[in-house]
C-alpha cells in the first residue's frame, strides 16, 4: 500500500479546509517562483521524466503533448491553457474532490502548465451540475489572486497569468475536448474534426492544450519532488505515478482512494473498499475504468493490475480508473443496457453512425433484457457496435460500441440463457 | 429528454431583464475583447437563477427556467441572431425551457447509481408526490427528473436538487428529505449516512496521520 507520505492528494477527503493558509501549510505553492525561473524547457523536460499520461482517460504523455505548443506566436496569436472538469464518466467522481477539497493544487498546477506552454490564461471549464464546487474553485482562485499568486506579478515569477472558471450545463460530449472549446465559445457542445489539433487551432482558433484536472493537480508534485520521484511509481516506465481510484457499486465500503499505478484490481477492492459484498466469490464482473471501458468477468479481475498496459492486455482499459463492481445478484445485461441508453441520450446528434446507431443499439439491448430476441441478433448487434465504431468524429460513438462488445465478449452465453428462458415461457 | 423549445407558450413573459447589471458585466469581463459569445452559457445560468428568485417568493412558488425573452435579451447583449442563443438553451439539459418545480429533483439512474438501488429511489419519489418523471406537483413545489450520471459514484443513490447533491440515500430518507424540504426545513447536503464526502465508511484506510493531513508530508 502506498504510503501516506507518498501521497499528492493528502486532503482529499476534505478533513482539513480548501483555502490558501492550509493548502501553504500542505505545502502548496511553496516557492513556486522558484519553479518558474528553471524555465519552460526544465519543466517539459521534469514532466517527460515523471511519465506522467493524462489522468482523464485517453492517457497521451503529459509532457509530449506540452511540447506541442509554439514556442513563440509567430502571428500574435495568444496561446491557452484548459482544464477539463466536465467530469460526466459513469463512475468517476475524482475531479470533484481535487476542486472541493484540494483546488490550491489545481491552481498552483495551472500556473506551473500554463506558464510551460507560454499561456497568460487560464480556463477551468466545470460540468455544470458540480455548482458548490464550482463555488469553492472561484473563491480558491479569489484567494490566489488576493495574494498575488495569480496576476500581472504571479507568485513573484514576472509572468502574467490568470485563471477563469466556466461553468458548463449538463451535456456529457463536452468532455470531449474539442467539445469542450465549442462550449467554451458559446456554441453547442459538437466535437470538431481534427485535424487541426488544438495545439495549432483550439480554443478561438488560438493555440490550446487541454488537460484533466487529475494530470495539472499533480504537477506542483512533481516539480517539486521530481520527475524521478513520481516515476518510481509503478510497474514500468510507461505506468508511472499515483493515481485516483472511485470504486463504486457492490463493495462494502466505496470510497475514492489515491494508489499506486499498477495495483492489483483485487488489492484494490480488499484493501481499500471493504471488499465485495457478499465476499470475492460473489463477484460478478467489474467495469475497470469507467462506463466506456470493456467489462470484465471475474475471471480476469482476479490478476488484473491497474495500469493503462495491463488493461489493454486483457481487453479493457484504464479509462479514468473508475471501478464500477458487479456482484452475482447484477443483471449484467441491464446494467450494459443502461450504459447504452446513457450514450443515446448523450449523443450530441451530429454524425450519423452515432446519432441513429447508440439509439438502435438501446432498442436492441431492451428487447435483451427481456430476452426477446433471437440467438443470431447477438451477431447483428456486434455487427452494429463495428459499424458505429471508428465512424465518428469523436470517440463517444467507439465509447457506445466497447461495453456492449465486452458484454458480448464474456457474457454471451447468459444473454443466450436469456433469449432461451423467453422463449419458454412465450411458447 | 429534452422537450421542444415553445417560443408562444402562454406561460412565456413579454420581456425580461438582468436586474443585477455589475453581474452581467462580470460575466463579460471573463472572455476576451470580441468573444462576449462566450458569456451565452453564463447569462443563460444568472437568467435562470434570477427567475428561480421571483419563483421562490410567488405564490404558488415556481423554479429556474429561461423564458424566451431572457433569451433574446441575451442575444442582444452578446451581438448574436436570437437562434444562436436558442440552440445553446435546447442542447444543453440544465437549462429548463419551460416551466418547473421551486425544487427540482433530479434522480441519477445511470449504471453505478442502478447497482445500489436508484430504482427504488425514483420509486420513493414518485410514490411521494404521486407524479410521473417530467411533472410538478400540482402546488408548483416539486419537479421530478431521471438524469444521468452526476458524478458522485461512490456515493451512490444519490440525487440533485437545484444546487445540492444528497448522497448515500435509502429510500425512507429520500422521502424525509422531501417532507422536510416542503416544510422550509434546512437539510444537509452531501452523505445522508454522515460519512465524510468520498471517503470509506468508518474513517477509510488511508491519511490516517494528522501530521501528513496538515503538513502534506
Amino acid at each position: 500500500m502506498l504510503a501516506d507520505q507518498d501521497r499528492i492528494f493528502t486532503n482529499i477527503y476534505g478533513q482539513e479546509s480548501y483555502s490558501l493558509d492550509y493548502a501553504k501549510k500542505r505545502g502548496d505553492w511553496d516557492n513556486t517562483k522558484d519553479i518558474l525561473a528553471k524555465g519552460r524547457d526544465w519543466i517539459i523536460e521534469e514532466m517527460k521524466k515523471s511519465g506522467l499520461r493524462g489522468r482523464g482517460g485517453a492517457g497521451f504523455p503529459t509532457g509530449m503533448k506540452w511540447s506541442f505548443m509554439p514556442k513563440e506566436s509567430p502571428d500574435g496569436r495568444p496561446s491557452y491553457l484548459v482544464i477539463n472538469a466536465d467530469e460526466s464518466e459513469p463512475g468517476t467522481c475524482k475531479d470533484r474532490d481535487i476542486i472541493r477539497n484540494e483546488p490550491h493544487k489545481l491552481i498552483e498546477g495551472a500556473l506551473i502548465a500554463g506558464f510551460a506552454m507560454g499561456a497568460h490564461k487560464c480556463y477551468i471549464y466545470i460540468r455544470g451540475e458540480f455548482y458548490n464546487e464550482a463555488m469553492t474553485l472561484v473563491k480558491a482562485v479569489q484567494e490566489a489572486r488576493a495574494a498575488g499568486l495569480l496576476g500581472k506579478n504571479a507568485a513573484g515569477s514576472g509572468w502574467e497569468y490568470d485563471i477563469e472558471v466556466h461553468r458548463g450545463a449538463g451535456a456529457y460530449i463536452c468532455g470531449e475536448e474539442t467539445a469542450l472549446l465549442n462550449s467554451l465559445e458559446g456554441k453547442k457542445g459538437e466535437p470538431r474534426n481534427k485535424p487541426p489539433f488544438p495545439a495549432a487551432a483550439g480554443l478561438y482558433s488560438c493555440p490550446t492544450t487541454i488537460n484533466n484536472v487529475e494530470t495539472i493537480a499533480v504537477v506542483p508534485t512533481i516539480m517539486r519532488r521530481g520527475g524521478a520521484w513520481f516515476a518510481g511509481f509503478g510497474r514500468n516506465e510507461k505506468n508511472t505515478g499515483t493515481k485516483l481510484f472511485c470504486i463504486s457499486g457492490h463493495v462494502n465500503k466505496p470510497c475514492n482512494v489515491e494508489e499506486e499505478m499498477g495495483i492489483p484490481l483485487k488489492d484494490l477492492i480488499e484493501k481499500h473498499a471493504g471488499g465485495v459484498r457478499g465476499g470475492w466469490d460473489n463477484l460478478k464482473a467489474i467495469i475497470p475504468g469507467g462506463s466506456s471501458t470493456p467489462i470484465l468477468p471475474r475471471s480476469l479481475c482476479e490478476t488484473a493490475l491497474m495500469d493503462f498496459d495491463a488493461l489493454r492486455e486483457v481487453g479493457s482499459s484504464l479509462g479514468t480508473a473508475a471501478v464500477i463492481v458487479m456482484d452475482q445478484s447484477t443483471d449484467v445485461i441491464r446494467a450494459i443496457a443502461r450504459l447504452s441508453f446513457f450514450y443515446m441520450h448523450e449523443s450530441c446528434g451530429q454524425c450519423t453512425p452515432c446519432r441513429e446507431g447508440t439509439g438502435w443499439l438501446w432498442r436492441i439491448m431492451q428487447r435483451m433484457v427481456r430476452g426477446n430476441a433471437t440467438v443470431d441478433e447477438i451477431d447483428t448487434l456486434l455487427e452494429l457496435t463495428k459499424e458505429i465504431e471508428g465512424h465518428t468524429i469523436c470517440a463517444h460513438g467507439d465509447a457506445s460500441a466497447w461495453p456492449i462488445q465486452g458484454l458480448i465478449r464474456h457474457f454471451r452465453p447468459e444473454m443466450e440463457q436469456r433469449i432461451m428462458e423467453y422463449r419458454k415461457l412465450a411458447a | 429528454m429534452k422537450k421542444h423549445l415553445d417560443l408562444h407558450a402562454a406561460y412565456q413573459p413579454q420581456s425580461f431583464s438582468f436586474r443585477s447589471a455589475e453581474a452581467v458585466k462580470d460575466i463579460l469581463s471573463r472572455y476576451p475583447e470580441g468573444r462576449a459569445r462566450s458569456a451565452i452559457m453564463p447569462l443563460l445560468d444568472l437568467a435562470q437563477r434570477q427567475v428561480a428568485e421571483d419563483g421562490a417568493k410567488a405564490n404558488p412558488p415556481y423554479g429556474g427556467w429561461i423564458p424566451r425573452a431572457a433569451m433574446d435579451e441575451i442575444a442582444r447583449i452578446v451581438g448574436q441572431p436570437p437562434i444562436k442563443v436558442y440552440e445553446v438553451a435546447t442542447f444543453y439539459s440544465m437549462y429548463n425551457i419551460e416551466p418547473v418545480g421551486q425544487y427540482l429533483v433530479q434522480m441519477c439512474t445511470t449504471t453505478p447509481c442502478m447497482l445500489c438501488g436508484s430504482d427504488n429511489i425514483v420509486k420513493a419519489c414518485q410514490d411521494r408526490l404521486g407524479i410521473g418523471l417530467g411533472e410538478t406537483t400540482g402546488d408548483g413545489k416539486f419537479s421530478l427528473m431521471e438524469v444521468e450520471c452526476l458524478g458522485a459514484c461512490v456515493n451512490a443513490p444519490m440525487v440533485q436538487i437545484n444546487d445540492d447533491f444528497y448522497e448515500d440515500l435509502t429510500p425512507a430518507r429520500m422521502v424525509e428529505i422531501i417532507d422536510l424540504l416542503e416544510q422550509g426545513k434546512e437539510v444537509p447536503v452531501g452523505s445522508q449516512t454522515g460519512r465524510l464526502n468520498s471517503q470509506a465508511e468508518g474513517g477509510g484506510t488511508t491519511l490516517k496521520d494528522a501530521k501528513v493531513r496538515k503538513s502534506g508530508t
